[in-house]
């Protein structure tokens, strides 16, 4: 199957391919934001606590 | 028998939940869409009509519904945060629009490529394509409304309105291919009646379909962490939750 038939997809691998492709990119942020925002919020409750002396 | 509904409205208990849950969602996203992946571009036969363009389908149909979904959630939790005065329901919905937003580009940006081979055109104003890009520009207004207050509160309730009020798109999305003249073909999974594919191509994208709800609930959950830990870091509990 992994031949250049599969690659070009019947010639239509240049809109089927980059479909995927977008679609892993909105996947991958969607994965690294929602962490990223976690982690911010982490530390902000952090700096919070220490700023009020209550070390965490 | 409405216990667990209040449970909800705890933010700790809100943040346990929604912490156990994300490994589980993540797992379970991963197996649905390497299955569907290998399926769906190696295994299903091509399209009698459309030929290999056809497997286009497998991100485009998920991420469509997705975008209804993840709309109808934040509706639902804009509506509950309104009726109820429940605030979780403002990290609920101020969580899944981010998600949402980027799902309904993806929608709108392989429904693009799909079109261009299929109908000789990335856009028409077509039904379809218009009151999805109109579920974009709501995503858009519901997060700009949030953030444009100076007063956090008023912001949620502000947003949550226009959330609750849009939900009114989400039908006419869906029934735009049957209400009006549309070059989009016809619903393929959700209607009424059997399915119009056969299981060799179907079951691949049921398993998409899974894999990307699941991913939604995976970083949903994550989001919500971070939105409760933002609305309740003065709270007690914050400082336990803080030290893992």
């Amino acid at each position: 199957m992994m031949n250049n038939g599969f690659w070009s997809m019947g010639g239509y691998g240049r809109y089927v391919w980059p479909c995927f492709a977008f679609a892993f990119l909105v996947l991958g942020w969607n994965l690294w934001s929602a962490r990223r925002h976690l982690d911010a919020a982490r530390l902000r409750a952090r700096r919070e606590l220490q700023m009020a002396g209550i070390d965490p | 028998m409405w216990t667990w509904f209040y449970k909800l409205a705890s933010p700790p208990y809100v943040y346990g939940v929604a912490a156990a849950l994300v490994p589980w969602a993540l797992g379970g996203a991963a197996l649905a869409l390497c299955y569907g992946l290998i399926a769906g571009l190696a295994i299903a036969p091509p399209d009698y009509q459309q030929g290999e363009a056809f497997r286009m389908i497998y991100v485009h149909v998920p991420s469509a519904l997705l975008s209804l979904t993840v709309y109808t959630v934040m509706a639902a939790a804009s509506a509950v945060a309104l009726i109820w005065r429940i605030k979780v329901g403002h990290a609920v919905a101020s969580a899944a629009a981010p998600i949402g937003a980027s799902f309904t580009i993806l929608a709108l940006f392989t429904g693009s490529l799909w079109g261009r081979p299929m109908w000789g055109t990335y856009w028409a104003w077509d039904p379809r394509l218009t009151s999805e890009l109109i579920l974009l520009f709501l995503y858009v207004g519901v997060m700009s409304l949030r953030s444009a207050f100076e007063d956090p509160s008023r912001g949620d309730r502000a947003a949550a309105l226009l959330a609750t009020v849009g939900i009114v798109n989400v039908p006419i999305v869906h029934f735009s291919v049957v209400w009006w003249n549309s070059l989009h073909q016809g619903a393929t999974i959700v209607k009424l009646g059997a399915p119009s594919m056969p299981g060799s191509m179907l079951w691949p994208l049921l398993s998409m379909w899974l894999g990307f709800m699941l991913f939604f609930a995976a970083v949903l959950c994550i989001r919500l962490q971070g939105e409760v830990l933002n609305r309740e870091r003065q709270s007690t509990w914050v400082r336990q939750a803080v030290k893992s």
